[in-house]
């Protein structure tokens, strides 16, 4: 009995035959007032001890933003206008998504391993139950517009992969990015199964004013509000004020 | 040059915004409006939140006004006890109207109201402004013809709690400006405005106060009205953008100086016709909008970190 489970564990346990060892050409990415996106250079090598195995190895990167909680509504019409009507909780949602891959995702990855490391969009993406009969139609509504805005991207041509062993890749970042961790993932695979993975964290924040207005406003919102009333009058004041002498 | 604003979260061009406080700056440096009725629309257009560009509208529009109502006390055309009476309606109706904007904030109907109040507002004043100039320019060209207006008894005299106002040479009661002060403090805080623009004619038709008294009173309480909505939107939802209300304000400050002279140039009845039809023409735009299929069905809203 004994000698059967360690021969199970054995079996469980991963050979690590590949291993991946990457880097980033930054790990944190500053928000100014004059920020207008960025890019992040992903690249990395593949270890290995013993000559590669059978199958072709592929590589998936992906990157991910801070989920969100978010409710996603449909417009209907009502008495002649058009009205948000049925609504959707999604519970998690990156607030930005970015695949890379050598190969298109169904050949890289089976469904299983898709599944267990949520790796395409759609796996990414975690609604509760809503009631709804057609809740799907909702969370393929927030693909499509997350898409179509940029914020949810899969290119699966992005990443290059040199001699089974160099890899890299570029990620575009938007100007309307969230703040928060960012979530770097490099997943090996070989015949659909992961082989190998490696998680980085790339912090994006605000800094300078933006970082100390943005606190402000949450941490001290009633001296905030009264800061831009200070700010509001003082404009109004200075404005009538210069506009007298120029005219005097 | 873009700008990243720390609470729209959205990146959008400086010149662009600086460009759009000085549009609206100097269609209310020639209408003498406060211009908040234009500058909340066409932030929902390039791409900020409903929530913020309602806050930051309000932010925007105390600066326009106090540059407006300084300009009034100089001439001395504000009846500042009208101003105090009208603004404890205003505070009133500003808290309820803060309060009504969550709730339909979390039941997502919020840019749906706001819509609505903007169509059926603009539609309403456009109409009324755009009757009353066309009558005045058609009677300029009759020969001038003396108009009397004798002493007119109005519902405002029959109603108790009777008040002085000397400025205006009124002696009526409290009650019908302290509700038109609370109308134009819930229309501040769902739509952004200082609600000058219905503020006016009330006064005018309403409580029969005269015409030279009535813009400078207005602005006056606005100043206040908008003040406590900018302050509560701050403390209720964190909308206020200040760094989008320093480039609208920067911009708006310009072009009211500028809008001001052309307005000098103008005859009154045309600018009130052109005025009109750009109320009347921000009314068609919006309720097209809410009449035509819109492309995309679904929308988003974000509710916080999961």
């Amino acid at each position: 009995m004994i000698r059967l489970l360690a021969l199970l564990i054995l079996f469980a346990l991963p050979v690590r035959a590949e291993e991946v060892v990457a880097g980033l050409s930054q790990n944190r990415i500053a928000i100014t007032a004059s920020f207008s996106g960025s890019d992040i250079l992903v690249f990395g090598a593949v270890k290995r001890d013993t000559p590669a195995p059978e199958g072709p190895l592929q590589v998936i990167i992906t990157l991910q933003g801070p989920p969100l909680a978010v409710t996603v509504r449909r417009k209907d019409k009502v008495a002649g206008i058009w009205v948000n009507t049925d609504a959707v909780p999604v519970s998690s949602s990156p607030s930005f998504y970015a695949i890379a891959a050598t190969a298109p995702l169904r050949e890289v990855l089976t469904e299983t391993e898709d599944l267990r490391h949520a790796v395409s969009i759609p796996r990414a993406i975690r609604a509760v139950g809503s009631g709804l009969e057609d809740a799907g139609v909702f969370t393929d509504a927030l693909i499509r517009i997350r898409t179509d805005e940029g914020s949810y991207t899969l290119n699966e041509t992005g990443v290059e992969l040199a001699e089974e062993t160099l890899f890299r890749t570029r990620f575009i970042l938007p100007a309307n990015l969230t703040e928060g961790a960012y979530r770097t993932r490099i997943l090996l695979t070989r015949n659909g199964q992961v082989i190998d993975s490696h998680e980085t964290m790339v912090d994006v924040r605000k800094v300078g004013l933006e970082r100390w207005l943005f606190a402000l406003s949450r941490e001290q919102p009633l001296i905030y509000g009264l800061l831009s009333l200070v700010l509001a009058v003082t404009a109004g004041w200075a404005a009538s004020a210069a506009f007298r002498y120029i005219r005097s | 040059m873009q700008i990243y604003l720390p609470i729209a979260e959205v990146s959008v061009n400086a010149l662009l915004l600086f460009g759009l406080g000085g549009i609206v700056g100097l269609l209310s440096g020639m209408f003498g409006v406060g211009g908040g009725f234009l500058i909340t629309p066409l932030l929902f257009f390039i791409g900020v939140p409903p929530t913020v560009a309602v806050a930051t509208g309000a932010n925007q529009v105390v600066a326009s006004s106090v540059s407006g109502v300084l300009a009034h006390i100089r001439k001395r055309t504000v009846d500042f006890r009208m101003g105090w009476v009208l603004l404890a309606g205003g505070l009133i109706g500003s808290a309820l109207g803060i309060w009504v904007f969550n709730i339909l904030s979390a039941l997502g109907q919020i840019d749906l109201t706001v819509q609505l109040s903007y169509v059926l507002f603009l539609g309403f004043v456009g109409l009324l402004m755009f009757q009353e100039s066309l009558r005045s320019i058609l009677r300029s060209r009759q020969p001038a013809r003396k108009i009397t207006r004798r002493h007119q008894h109005l519902l405002v005299h029959r109603l108790p709690l009777k008040m002085k106002f000397r400025t205006s040479g009124l002696y009526i009661s409290v009650i019908p400006p302290i509700l038109v002060g609370m109308l134009v403090g819930v229309l501040a805080a769902i739509m952004g405005v200082g609600g000058g623009f219905i503020m006016v004619p009330a006064m005018i038709y309403l409580l029969g106060m005269p015409t030279k008294v009535v813009i400078g009173t207005s602005l006056f309480q606005i100043i206040f009205v908008t003040a406590f909505t900018t302050v509560m939107h701050a403390v209720t939802n964190q909308s206020v953008d200040m760094m989008l209300a320093l480039l609208l304000i920067l911009g708006g400050v310009v072009g009211a100086q500028f809008g001001t002279q052309i307005g000098a140039k103008l005859k009154a009845e045309q600018l009130r016709i052109l005025l009109a039809l750009l109320v009347l023409g921000v009314c068609g735009l919006l309720a097209l909008d809410l009449l035509l299929r819109p492309g995309e069905l679904y929308s988003i809203s974000v509710e916080g970190r999961a």
